[in-house]
C-alpha cells in the first residue's frame, strides 16, 4: 500500500515536471516575441481558462467500458463541480462511437449539463452515418468546406480542423488542399503576437505512423504558424495524454473520457484497451487549458477522472 | 511467358461471361482483427463473393481505393459483401483507419488457379 501511494505521488510529480518542462522551455523562445506580447496585451486581464473533452465514444459498450455514458457523466459532474467557471469547453470529435442519432442525443443531453458553450471538431466516429450529414447539421452549420471554423476569445484565435475526412489509402489524418488555403487566409492578417490555438481530432504531429497516428498534410498546417508566437496545438483521437514542444508550438493530446489505447507500439494494435476495472477512472480524463497574459505557453492540466 | 500473357487476357476477356455462373458457388472470406485485414492479400476467381467480418471493438469500412465498392460502417461481427466479376487487382482500405490496406486479386477463368 505505501509503495503504491508512493508511486502515485511519484506519477503526480512527473505530471508536474511535464508541466514545468513546458514553462523551462518557453525561456528558450525568442524572447522579442515574449517582450511582443507583453507589451500588446495589457496586464489587466488576468486569465482565462477553457476545457477540452475528447472522445467520448457514446454507444461504446465493449469490455474496455462498458458505461461510456457514465464516465462522461463523471467527466461533466467534475467541470460543474470546478471552482472558477471555464470560459467554453472544446470537444475534439469521435463524441459518438456509430454516429446514430441517439448517440449524439445522448452526448448532447449530458454534455449541455455543462452549462458552458462548446465548440466541436468530428472525429472519424461521428461521420459513419451513410449520408455523412448529422455531425454537420448538429454542430458544423457555421463551418466551412467540411466544417472547419475559427473564432476569438480572450485574445486567443482559435481554429477548429477537420482532419478525418478524404482519407488516402496506407496514408493518415488530412486537412486536404481546401482547408489548407482557407487557413493560410484565415492567418494572413493576424499579428504574430496573437497566440494560435490548432485543434483537430486526429494528431497534427506524427506520433505513430503504423497507426495512422498523425496527419499527412499536417507539416503544412504548422507551417503557416510558424510565425506566430505562441501556438498550441490540441488534439484527441489516441485516447492517452502525450506532449512536446517544438520551437513556439507546444503539441498536446487528451485522454478519452470513454477508453485507454495503448502505447504507441505496446499491442497488436491501436484498439481499446482493457484495463482493471479499478484502473479504468485512473486513465479517463479532461484537460484544462489557462492561458496567462503576457507568458508565452498556455498551461495545460489534465485531470484523470480518479487518482 | 508469351502463353502466360495470352492465358490471363483470354482469362479476362471470359471473366464477364463466366461470372453469373461462378458466383453461385464461389465464396471467399477476409477477417478484420487487430487494424488488419486477414488475409492482405486475396486470390480468387472471378464471380466470387468476398465478405469482410469486422472482429475488432471498433467499427472499420472496406472502401476500394477507386471506389468501385464501399461498405457502410461495420460493428464488431458485422459484415460486408462484394461480388468480382471482373479479373483484375482491386486495392481497398478501410476509409477511417486508411493504413489498415488489402488487395483482392480476381483471376479469370482461363488465366487463373483451378482448385
Amino acid at each position: 500500500m505505501e509503495h503504491d501511494v508512493g508511486r502515485r505521488e511519484a506519477l503526480k510529480c512527473m505530471a508536474w515536471a511535464g508541466t514545468g518542462a513546458l514553462w523551462a522551455l518557453n525561456a528558450g523562445v525568442a524572447s522579442s516575441s515574449v517582450i511582443d506580447v507583453a507589451a500588446t496585451q495589457p496586464e489587466s486581464n488576468a486569465s482565462f481558462t477553457f476545457l477540452q473533452i475528447s472522445d467520448s465514444h457514446i454507444g461504446f459498450d465493449k469490455p474496455a467500458n462498458p458505461n461510456a455514458k457514465g464516465t462522461l457523466e463523471e467527466a461533466i459532474g467534475r467541470i460543474k463541480a470546478l471552482p472558477a467557471k471555464p470560459s467554453f469547453m472544446i470537444h475534439t470529435g469521435d463524441i459518438t462511437h456509430l454516429s446514430k442519432p441517439s448517440e449524439f442525443d445522448d452526448a448532447d443531453t449530458i454534455i449541455s449539463q455543462a452549462g458552458l458553450d462548446v465548440r466541436y471538431v468530428p472525429g472519424e466516429h461521428d461521420i459513419l452515418d451513410p449520408d455523412v450529414t448529422l455531425y454537420r447539421e448538429r454542430y458544423g452549420r457555421q463551418g466551412k468546406g467540411d466544417g472547419w471554423y475559427s473564432f476569438d476569445a480572450g485574445g486567443v484565435h482559435f481554429v477548429g480542423l477537420v482532419n478525418v475526412k478524404n482519407l488516402k489509402a496506407g496514408g493518415m489524418g488530412s486537412l486536404g488542399d481546401d482547408q489548407l488555403k482557407w487557413l493560410a487566409d484565415d492567418l494572413r492578417d493576424r499579428t504574430a503576437s496573437t497566440p494560435v490555438v490548432l485543434f483537430a481530432h486526429v494528431p497534427l504531429w506524427v506520433i505513430y505512423e503504423s497507426w495512422g497516428w498523425g496527419t499527412d498534410d499536417g507539416a503544412r498546417a504548422l507551417e503557416l504558424v510558424k510565425r506566430f508566437g505562441s501556438v498550441t496545438v490540441l488534439n484527441g483521437h489516441i485516447h492517452q495524454v502525450m506532449q512536446k514542444v517544438e520551437g513556439n508550438v507546444a503539441f498536446h493530446t487528451a485522454r478519452s473520457t470513454a477508453f485507454p489505447q495503448p502505447a504507441p507500439g505496446a499491442a497488436a494494435s491501436p484498439g481499446p484497451m482493457k484495463v482493471p476495472d479499478d484502473k479504468l477512472r485512473s486513465m479517463l480524463g479532461v484537460a484544462s487549458v489557462t492561458f496567462k497574459r503576457g507568458t508565452q505557453r498556455l498551461a495545460i492540466i489534465d485531470t484523470p477522472l480518479q487518482g | 511467358m508469351r502463353m502466360a500473357l495470352l492465358a490471363f487476357a483470354f482469362g479476362a476477356a471470359l471473366a464477364c461471361v463466366v461470372a453469373p455462373l461462378a458466383a453461385q458457388t464461389g465464396g471467399a472470406a477476409v477477417v478484420i482483427d487487430n487494424f488488419t485485414f486477414a488475409p492482405q492479400q486475396l486470390t480468387i476467381k472471378a464471380g466470387t463473393t468476398v465478405t469482410w467480418t469486422n472482429r475488432d471493438d471498433i467499427p472499420h469500412t472496406v472502401m476500394a481505393t477507386d471506389r468501385l465498392f464501399k461498405s457502410n460502417a461495420m460493428d464488431t461481427d458485422e459484415s460486408y459483401s462484394f461480388t468480382f466479376s471482373t479479373a483484375g487487382e482491386y486495392s481497398y482500405f478501410c476509409s477511417l483507419h486508411p493504413h489498415m490496406t488489402g488487395t483482392i486479386v480476381v483471376e479469370g477463368v482461363g488465366g487463373g488457379v483451378t482448385r
